[in-house]
């Protein structure tokens, strides 16, 4: 398969960036999106040029490094997968395919298709852990937890920190992962203790750096590749506004 | 407790929310009272003199104003904060995500329609019947009395361009609360997603009626400034 790339090149974070064209040939439809992108990079180098910088790392779906806003779509043309597990196959021969990074001002580029993500590490040290006292391992079933809660939790905890929901929402909310984060913990009663203290200061934290309001489009959860639902930020809603008017 | 309504983005979602919510609810209230000028202009004109410039009824609309300041002032800010939040590097392409409706994404826009809608209809109405009273006067520009709404409406509406105005007004309103009813329950923290379905649903036939019930009053007053005789002048 050939492909026309239109690649966002972006020299560092205080350069102004542009878009820029390459092709790519005799790639095969079983090849990943990510592999595709290596295959242009070793041209790039072969041809004395500067490789495209792009963020990824366990290339499997669950470390959360690879983002890229591809033809329009936070991760690409599939639903609830992330860029590394899209393939080729996804495209058309001939197409071209517009690779942009994440647009959000909490996520500067650093270069080209690499964004700072770090504002989503500082949201989670606002809050979103525990504080226990770590000895040796608890019986499984020292505590119990009703299935549905437990499902509930692992449905939130999903979430990989991955940025798609900021990047696709219109306002650059990041509520739904703050939502996923909070909700994970508030559903296990290791978590319930603190609840209050963390859906404040996270939501606190996620002001603080300058994400937007959330106006529940649903956008986050359409473009989420781990499918998480907003009922998540509704809680977080519910959890945030009792700890408020508790105080 | 005050300051997370004005400093934190939950809690001024719950400020849109809640005034919201009012607005909602006195949308269907109006609605209701137009309704009786189609059965009754006798029965209309009387809702009219309890609403004129009683105390009680200048007490809620001062209130209603305030709650629709409110409602306008923080969708302002808060699209302003998320305009910001956006960046000014927007993406190259976009296509439209799955189970995004349209309202959700054009609040403001249809909101400003909306307030220009009122903007007119308080030209139209208001000026000529409660602030009439206020200003101590017993007829209004147009000569008529300020409590004999009926005539009014069927003066208003006999000119097809109001009509017109008025029905792209209440259109944009049914895109308003198509997302803004079901979304005022997600801001509040009563929404799941056994609900979702549901409250869409609720949003839905809400939006419906309250376009079908404003609608009808100014499509059936226009038809009968078309037809004399359909009013019962024949």
């Amino acid at each position: 398969m050939n492909f026309t790339l239109k690649i966002w090149r972006q020299k560092d974070a205080k350069s102004k960036g542009a878009f820029e064209t390459y092709k790519v040939e005799n790639i095969s439809a079983d090849t990943s999106f990510l592999e595709m992108l290596d295959i242009l990079n070793n041209n790039l180098i072969h041809e004395g040029k500067e490789p495209v910088a792009f963020d990824h790392d366990c290339r499997e779906g669950i470390c959360g490094m690879c983002s890229l806003h591809i033809d329009g779509r936070a991760h690409g043309p599939g639903d609830g997968a992330t860029t590394c597990q899209i393939y080729m196959r996804k495209f058309k021969d001939g197409a071209t395919i517009t690779i942009e990074p994440w647009r959000s001002a909490a996520f500067p580029v650093i270069k080209d298709l690499v964004v700072n993500r770090s504002a989503y590490d500082q949201i989670l040290q606002a809050g979103g852990f525990i504080s226990v006292r770590t000895n040796s391992v608890p019986d499984a079933n020292a505590i119990p937890i009703p299935k549905a809660d437990a499902d509930e939790s692992m449905d939130a905890a999903a979430c990989i920190g991955c940025g798609a929901c900021a990047a696709t929402c219109k306002n650059g909310s990041a509520m739904l992962f703050v939502a996923a984060r909070v909700s994970s913990l508030a559903k296990l009663p290791q978590g319930r203790v603190e609840g209050a203290r963390r859906a404040k200061a996270m939501v606190a934290k996620m002001d603080e750096l300058g994400f937007g309001n959330c106006t529940n489009t649903g956008a986050c959860q359409a473009e989420c590749p781990k499918s998480i639902s907003i009922a998540h930020i509704a809680r977080l809603n519910r959890e945030f506004l009792a700890a408020k008017f508790e105080d | 407790m005050s300051c997370f309504l004005c400093n934190s983005s939950v809690g001024k979602k719950l400020v849109m929310s809640v005034s919201g919510c009012v607005l909602v609810l006195f949308i269907l209230f109006h609605m209701s009272m137009n309704l009786t000028a189609i059965f009754s202009p006798e029965a209309y004109n009387t809702i009219c003199s309890l609403l004129g410039a009683n105390w009680y009824a200048l007490v809620a609309t001062a209130g209603l104003a305030a709650i629709v300041a409110l409602h306008f002032i923080y969708a302002i800010v808060l699209t302003l904060n998320n305009y910001r939040a956006r960046g000014s590097q927007r993406y190259e392409v976009t296509v439209k995500e799955r189970g995004v409706s349209w309202a959700s994404k054009n609040m403001l826009v249809l909101g400003f329609i909306v307030v220009g809608g009122l903007a007119l209809h308080l030209f139209n109405f208001w000026a000529k019947m409660q602030l009439v009273e206020l200003t101590g006067s017993h007829v209004n520009s147009l000569g008529y009395a300020p409590t004999d709404g009926a005539t009014l409406i069927a003066y208003t509406f006999s000119q097809w361009y109001y009509v017109l105005i008025y029905l792209v007004w209440f259109a944009a309103l049914w895109f308003h609360l198509t997302h803004g009813v079901w979304s005022m329950f997600q801001t509040a923290g009563w929404a799941n997603d056994t609900w979702y379905p549901r409250l869409k649903c609720i949003a839905n036939i809400v939006a419906t009626i309250v376009f079908l019930g404003f609608a009808a009053v100014v499509a059936i007053y226009f038809a009968k400034s078309l037809c004399p005789c359909c009013a019962g002048a024949c």
